[in-house]
């Protein structure tokens, strides 16, 4: 495949939907999957043939909202339906070339008008079945660009100079870390794609592996170029059957395409990828876990340094990025890096996703520029608190990360940001909270998961979170005591201090933050013995007898 | 300059030391009798990071490296033993004590424990945080020796002389978490295990985990002396 | 000076502890000079006294009965002292804690027992169900581990308390020594 053959794929590609008069894309992910999508669209395929009309009927992935689902968007009139049933499929067809039909349209311009879509460009737009529809929007165009064009070091510079940080959750400089695997020696390097995401409420990475697999696989492979590695692998979690299934799709499709392979382009660069399937242990997202679950061993982490990027797979400089990192790597190296860092803020570059969860009215991922405040994702993108409820806090980082107080949303979202107020950037989930959440209660619930999560390989983390878990019930449960709680806020700090790897650093992160912002509530449970929220279970002391 | 050769100057507590580059802290510490904390260390095994207990300082950094795996590099300057650490161990060491059902004065290895004896020696007297009291198993049915879990620290020794000395790889880890436990094979009765019986996992194991059917009372120190110099041996060969 | 007042209590334990205190043999008499023993199962006193300077306590808290005794006996003591593993620790009493009360009388009174099988109910206090160690009830100032602390670990203790010298108990002793 040469770069003239990719422009002529996607000239075709373009000539053949100009051949219709309408697109009715169907959003197929899960949420909208799970309510009916695929037969909406069986209905809507029949309609449109009996119609006589000039209809492309197309499945996409998650288009956003996802509350507001299945939802189907009539193109070139950009026009959203919500809520859309098979039934409905007749009323559409028919109102193509007319009015919109009325009672299925809805307004989401707040949802939509703060957003800046880069990760997401495609969702909503392409069939992530087909390569040719990436084709038609410039996909492999930067791939091809780069292997043609470019020097391994100058892709390193573009990604370097656009200012991007790991979305995996540490926000590490993605152009620090490829220059670290490219200037490691060695005959075999590996590139490797984190796809495990396991913070409970997160799903950008399935929706972008679900929706648009390509970009992944281009983001790789160009990655791959880079560092000069050869061999890469994705790492996705068995729960995602559906993200697999795609990516298998779209590997064969790529390989077919010549896009991977050997002398991919005319070139003398080979590239190829597997993907590894993890059985949804969340330490297994931690790198050096997710290295030895792929060499096929228990999947406990192991101190670093050795970083991956100089001793990883097999012990061969390995580069280790998170899907949604790839996924920017295609932009930016189609508009450059510098369109890249003028978007964000001052050390947060670019957008980031978010898996918007909880008490809120829109519910679903969400795409803003880094340096949003957070009352723009709660109030406007988000729609605010439903049922005439309070916000009481947003919940970001997942398990790892920390509560943010109603009274701090004018944060801008940002790595350092969201660190100094004692949470996480992450991976990207945020959950919003209203008063009927109990702070204690939500620290204990984020606490039992790292518990059951943690591998069992050190010690504070093992037996350190089942002894926050146990404080955390006995103030539950009313029976926890003043020294108690200092003795809870001492096994946090050492928790910190002493743990493995990153799932033990940070499992007090809940605690702590719900302590720093929230402390009258652990009072009201340990002094007054009430939970001031109501959801704790407080009963009169009773002895414990046998 | 060869690798083997390359000299690195560090400090450790204060006192100036050189190392050759590769070594680890530990290491480095041992040979100039500086006393570092270990407990899943085993001179002769590979080293795993997990106990946490070998934790030092380093002057300009925020993170608290494991003496046993991290390596030295020049100008280094290295704390053993400030009140942070001290800390740091006594609340692991609790933990450890609160784990599981750690009743020394009926145990095999009371006054040869390493657990015991590092319990003493970081001042611990109580335990401040609750005991957890898990329901664990003894297995007894290997003709010679026996696992008692309830006394087991899960510090993987007995997995890595069984995988890397005897070559036989019985030992493992099962499960997660606080529920993770050791097996031998696929969680197989240790007595119809493929168990070798050659006993060095009793010989490494730092408690009276595992022990010797033959001993009686407390009569039960460990001598894991012999791995250093087996492997010397096997080097010489 | 007047002497301290000293007592001496028996929660669940062996009293291997009140053993080793008598142990002690001809430096109890020393220790005389300083203390008077004013409560003990090795005295006849039956009520525990208002008001007590130094108070040794053997044993775990295993029933409802030792747990009314070590929040009368903290109220009424200046300084408390956790006596060898049981207080300390919970010890051996603390082994039934796995199985559970239920299953462990059921063994002794009635799966054991060739005569009246039946768990007895009166008289005996109600156990807990776990046993705990003391400083999970109440405040403890000293702790002595040991099972038993040595006479000469108690002696040691009970002179720097007498004295107010200071008191390095890693030094003397640990658990089961
Ligand atoms: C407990 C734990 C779980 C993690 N889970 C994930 C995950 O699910 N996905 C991910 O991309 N990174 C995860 N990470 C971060 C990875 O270790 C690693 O830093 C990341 O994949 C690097 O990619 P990036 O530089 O693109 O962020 C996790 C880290 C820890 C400590
Ligand atoms: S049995 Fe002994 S050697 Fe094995 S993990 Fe437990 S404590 Fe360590
Ligand atoms: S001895 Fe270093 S971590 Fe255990």
């Amino acid at each position: 495949m040469t770069i003239e053959e990719l422009e002529q794929i996607a000239t075709s590609v373009r000539q053949e939907h100009e051949k219709y008069d309408y697109e009715v894309n169907v959003c197929m992910d899960l949420a909208c999957a799970s309510q009916g999508a695929d037969r909406l669209r069986e209905a809507l395929v029949k309609e449109a043939e009996a119609s006589g009309k000039k209809v492309l009927v197309r499945r996409t992935g998650c288009m956003g909202p996802c509350s507001s689902g299945p939802l189907v968007r009539v193109d070139p009139a950009e026009t959203l339906y919500r809520h859309v049933h098979s039934d409905h499929a007749e009323s559409i067809v028919a109102s193509l070339g007319g009015e919109p039909v009325a009672e299925l349209q809805c307004d989401l311009s707040d949802h939509f008008d703060k957003q800046v879509r880069v990760v997401l460009e495609n969702a909503g737009y392409i069939d992530p079945e087909k390569i040719d529809d990436y084709i038609g929007r410039d996909g492999y165009k930067a791939l091809l660009t780069a292997l043609t064009e470019m020097t391994p070091n100058g892709v390193i510079h573009r990604i370097t100079e656009s200012g991007l940080r790991g979305r995996g959750g540490g926000g590490y400089p993605t152009g620090l870390k490829w220059g670290t695997v490219s200037k490691a020696g060695g005959d075999m390097k590996y590139v490797v794609c984190n796809g495990d995401e396991g913070d409970p409420g997160a799903f950008m990475d399935r929706s972008v592996m679900e929706g648009d697999p390509h970009r992944v696989i281009e983001g790789m492979a160009i990655a791959a170029y880079a560092v000069g590695a050869s061999k890469g692998f994705i790492y996705v979690r068995a729960e995602y059957p559906v993200a697999v299934s795609r990516l298998t799709t779209a590997l064969r499709e790529a390989r077919r395409r010549g896009l991977l392979g050997n002398n991919i382009c005319g070139t003398t660069f080979n590239f190829d990828m597997e993907i590894r399937l993890g059985a949804g242990a969340f330490v297994c997202g931690e790198e050096t876990a997710l290295i030895a679950s792929i060499e096929g061993r228990r999947g406990t982490p192991k101190p670093r340094p050795p970083y991956p990027a100089v001793s990883g797979l097999w012990g061969k400089p390995t580069l280790i990025n998170n899907v949604e990192t790839y996924a920017n790597v295609a932009p930016i190296m189609r508009n450059g890096g510098k369109w890249f860092f003028n978007m964000g803020s001052e050390r947060s570059k670019g957008t980031k996703v978010f898996a918007l969860t909880g008490k809120i009215t829109n519910t679903g991922l969400v795409e803003v520029p880094m340096g949003i405040k957070l009352w723009e994702i709660i109030d406007v993108i988000g729609g605010g608190v439903p049922d005439g409820h309070k916000l009481k806090a947003v919940q970001t980082g997942g398990p790892s990360g920390g509560c943010i107080p109603a009274d701090m949303l004018d944060l801008g979202v940002s790595y350092d940001a969201l660190m100094a107020a004692g949470s996480i950037m992450g991976s990207g989930g945020m959950i919003v909270m209203d008063d009927t959440s109990c702070m204690v209660n939500v620290a204990r619930f984020f606490v039992e998961f790292c518990m059951t999560e943690s591998c069992g390989k050190c010690i504070p983390c093992r037996a350190g979170t089942a002894q926050m878990y146990t404080l955390l019930s006995r103030f539950c449960d009313g029976s926890g005591t003043m020294e108690e709680l200092e003795l809870l806020e001492e096994l946090c700090g050492t928790i910190k201090d002493t743990s493995l790897c990153g799932l033990g650093m940070t499992a007090p992160n809940p605690v702590l933050s719900t302590l720093k912002y929230f402390r009258n509530e652990y009072i009201e449970h340990i002094v007054h013995k009430r939970c001031p929220a109501g959801v704790c279970n407080i009963k009169a002391p009773v002895e414990v007898l046998a | 300059m060869s690798d083997a050769v390359e000299v690195k100057t560090l400090i450790i507590d204060e006192q100036e030391v050189s190392a050759r580059r590769g070594q680890t802290i530990l290491e480095v510490a041992r040979e100039n009798e500086i006393y570092i904390p270990t407990l899943c260390h085993m001179e002769g095994l590979s080293d795993v990071g997990a106990c946490r207990m070998c934790l030092v300082e380093i002057k300009g950094s925020k993170k608290l490296l494991p003496a046993c795996v991290a390596t030295v590099f020049e100008g280094m300057e290295v704390s053993t033993n400030t009140e942070r650490l001290k800390q740091h161990r006594r609340t692991i060491l609790e933990l450890l004590f609160a784990e599981r059902n750690h009743i020394c004065s009926v145990c095999v290895a009371n006054g040869h424990c390493e657990l015991q004896t590092l319990g003493q020696e970081q001042g611990l007297t109580h335990i401040r945080l609750p005991y957890r009291n898990p329901q664990l198993t003894v297995d007894a049915s290997n003709e010679r020796f026996t696992i008692d879990h309830n006394r087991c620290i899960l510090c993987t020794r007995c997995v890595r002389v069984c995988a890397e000395i005897e070559g036989a790889h019985v030992w493992d880890v099962m499960g997660r978490g606080i529920n993770s436990i050791v097996i031998t094979d696929l969680h197989e009765d240790w007595g119809s295990s493929s168990c070798t019986r050659c006993g060095k996992c009793v010989q490494v194991c730092p408690t009276g985990a595992l022990f010797d059917k033959s001993k009686v009372g407390t009569d039960h120190p460990k001598n894991p002396e012999f791995l250093p110099y087996l492997n010397l041996m096997r080097e010489a060969q | 000076m007047s002497k301290l007042k000293l007592a001496t209590v028996w929660l669940d334990g062996c009293s291997g502890c009140h053993m080793s205190f008598l142990d002690m043999d001809e430096r109890l008499i020393e220790l005389a000079e300083f203390v008077d023993v004013v409560y003990s199962p090795i005295v006849d006193a039956k009520e525990f006294p208002d008001e007590v300077d130094i108070v040794l306590v053997e044993g775990a808290v295993a029933s409802v009965d030792d747990e009314k005794k070590i929040k009368k006996i903290r109220a009424h003591s200046k300084t408390l002292v956790a006596m060898g593993d049981c207080a300390v620790a919970g010890n051996v009493p603390s082994m039934r804690n796995p199985i559970g009360p239920d299953a462990i009388l059921e063994r002794a009174y009635i799966e054991n027992a060739t005569v009246q099988q039946q768990i007895p109910c009166v008289v005996v206090p109600k156990l807990l169900k776990v046993v705990r160690p003391i400083h999970e009830f109440v405040n403890v100032d000293v702790f002595l581990p040991g099972c038993p602390p040595s006479a000469d670990t108690f002696y040691a203790a009970l002179t720097a308390l007498v004295t107010g010298e200071p008191l390095d108990i890693p030094a003397l002793t640990r658990f089961g020594a």
